[in-house]
């Protein structure tokens, strides 16, 4: 478990993160969304123990990052932003580093080597000096070297940034494969991430926590979510009639491919009686859709509200 | 313990995959060498001792011992593997610790290469080795006070050119404690005792009084206190870090 409270930290007169609690239960893969500069970093990093809060605190497993640092530590793994290691060494000498000085002994300490090269697939470039591996072998490295010790709680800062999309989807498939029984906290600024990795999201912007749900919560916000789009040839005339169509809050055509979006009013649903009108009026239709709610736009709305407000 | 040793070994190791350890040990025994053969005529004295050899060591640490920590911290933090080394399940000071032995028993093992010197000289004459064996336990210290030093000055900056000056100047200073360029200086400002104080804190005196054969405890443990000042000095930087 990982839970932060009223955690705090200052820059000078700058607040980076301010007051922020939440927790993350076993088995929650929680996804820490927020704008570059939101904090996302600062508060791993003082999970992680490298940054002293200003206030408040964090707990990893019930240790208490202030009071019982080396507890908190031994019990998390960790994957600081953009997965640094020590280029000169290889892959070998690095996560035997890492096992040593996590105090790893013996059979312990190659047992867990083994398991960690085997579930990153790193077989083939145990050899290497890291600083000759691509991008997307440096970041399996640092998530080895962030399990090695096989941690009850995962933190991983960036995980996918800056990889290629295959890269990124091997990396999400080796998350998914750990959240089973760990608690897993993931910061990330992709909103694809979400839907791929997350049970839950909190957003936050400006060091403050602005929404906290399941993405498909999230997408209820959206003022998407339950919208029909269609395309149809000639579905400019049924535009009028469906304006007037009870529960239906505004409808847009898009300029580009011309395609049109029904918008519910809240609490509405509005897929059949669009469907129906469709009919009627015996349009062709090319294809239609029951829009899920777009997480961008909530993201968006959420995370701007906030920089309006003082 | 086994995090002190393991973030040496590492420390070690990266030394020589790195050319640092090469070209230290070479620079540092051509000009062990040189200087003791040239500016110290060690063949003219006509005395079968290795002052002329343990005479020139406080200069040579003066600019090889910074250039040997400037890395330590400095580098760490560059890299951004400041981050993954402080949140493993290690304090601040068995990474400081870990980091100081490595660079120390470096340094020993490069003092230890000069052993064809004092082959040198017991070809040549019949020389006091307990002396000889001071000199060297004195070199060893003044050393690791040089690089406690170091190791101090490169948490505070993530430039090693900066940490090298830095290291240098403070051992510079310390070196010359006790001289008139820092004493006048000294003088200038500070009440006796205290100007007292600085001169007996000079790196100098005490190292010249072990390299004459005098192994008095009190140098010696003014050496180690040296080092454990700096390196206590310097882990209090870094715990400074988290919280600045």
């Amino acid at each position: 478990m990982i839970e932060t409270d009223q955690l705090t930290r200052r820059y000078g007169s700058l607040t980076a993160v301010d007051g922020l609690s939440l927790r993350v239960e076993p088995g929650q893969v929680l996804g820490l969304l927020g704008p570059n500069g939101a904090g996302k970093s600062t508060v791993m990093r003082m999970i992680s123990g490298f940054l002293a809060p200003t206030s408040g605190t964090a707990r990893v497993c019930g240790f208490d990052v202030r009071k019982q640092p080396l507890a908190a530590r031994r019990a998390l793994g960790y994957l600081p932003e953009g997965a640094p290691s020590y280029g000169e060494m290889t892959v070998r000498e690095f996560l035997d580093f890492i096992a040593r000085a996590r105090g790893l002994k013996g059979e312990t300490r190659w047992d867990a080597f083994d398991s960690v090269v085997e579930r990153l697939q790193l077989e083939d470039v145990l050899r290497q000096p890291i600083d000759t591996l691509s991008k997307g072998f440096r970041r399996r490295v640092g998530l080895a070297q962030a399990i090695i010790h096989d941690p009850p709680a995962l933190m991983l800062d960036e995980p996918t940034d800056g990889l290629d999309p295959n890269q990124k989807q091997q990396v999400r498939t080796l998350i998914d494969a750990m959240a089973r029984d760990r608690t897993i906290l993931v910061s990330t600024h992709l909103l694809e991430e979400v839907h791929a990795l997350c049970s839950r999201v909190v957003i936050i912007a400006a060091g403050r926590l602005l929404a906290d749900a399941t993405p498909a919560e999230l997408e209820t916000r959206s003022r998407y979510h339950g919208a029909v789009s269609f395309s149809a040839p000639g579905a400019g005339v049924a535009r009028r009639m469906l304006q007037r169509l009870p529960g239906v809050a505004a409808v847009e055509t898009d300029p580009l491919d011309g395609r049109i979006t029904v918008f519910p009013k809240t609490g509405c649903k509005v897929l059949e009686p669009v469907q129906t009108l469709l009919s009627e009026q015996g349009l062709e239709l090319s294809e239609l859709q029951l829009e899920r709610g777009r997480l961008d736009e909530v993201f968006r709305q959420i995370t701007t509200r906030s920089e309006a407000a003082p | 313990m086994s995090a002190v040793f393991a973030v040496m070994r590492r420390e070690l190791r990266s030394y020589f995959v790195t050319p640092l350890a090469w070209v230290f040990s070479v620079i540092f025994l051509i000009l062990a060498a040189a200087l003791t053969f040239y500016l110290g005529h060690f063949y003219e004295r006509g005395q079968a001792d290795l002052q002329p050899f343990f005479n020139f060591h406080p200069w040579l640490y003066l600019f090889l011992v910074p250039a040997l920590s400037m890395q330590m911290w400095a580098e760490e933090r560059k890299r951004g593997t400041l981050e993954l080394l402080l949140t493993l399940p290690i304090t601040a000071t068995q990474a400081m610790l870990g980091k100081f032995f490595a660079a120390w028993m470096f340094v020993a093992l490069v003092l230890a290469l000069t052993f064809p010197i004092w082959l040198t000289v017991n070809y040549l004459g019949d020389p006091d080795n307990g002396v000889i064996l001071a000199g060297y336990l004195g070199s060893l210290l003044m050393a690791g006070a040089y690089l406690a030093v170091g190791c101090c000055m490169s948490t505070l900056t993530r430039s090693q050119v900066v940490a090298f000056v830095l290291t240098a100047a403070v051992c510079f200073l310390l070196l010359l404690a006790g001289q008139p360029l820092v004493m006048d200086a000294a003088s200038g400002f500070l009440p006796a005792p205290l100007v007292q104080a600085v001169a007996d804190m000079s790196f100098l005196e005490h190292f010249a009084a072990i390299a004459r054969g005098v192994l008095d405890v009190r140098d010696m443990i003014y050496f180690v206190l040296s080092i454990v000042f700096w390196l206590a000095a310097g882990v209090i930087m870094l715990n400074m870090r988290r919280a600045s």
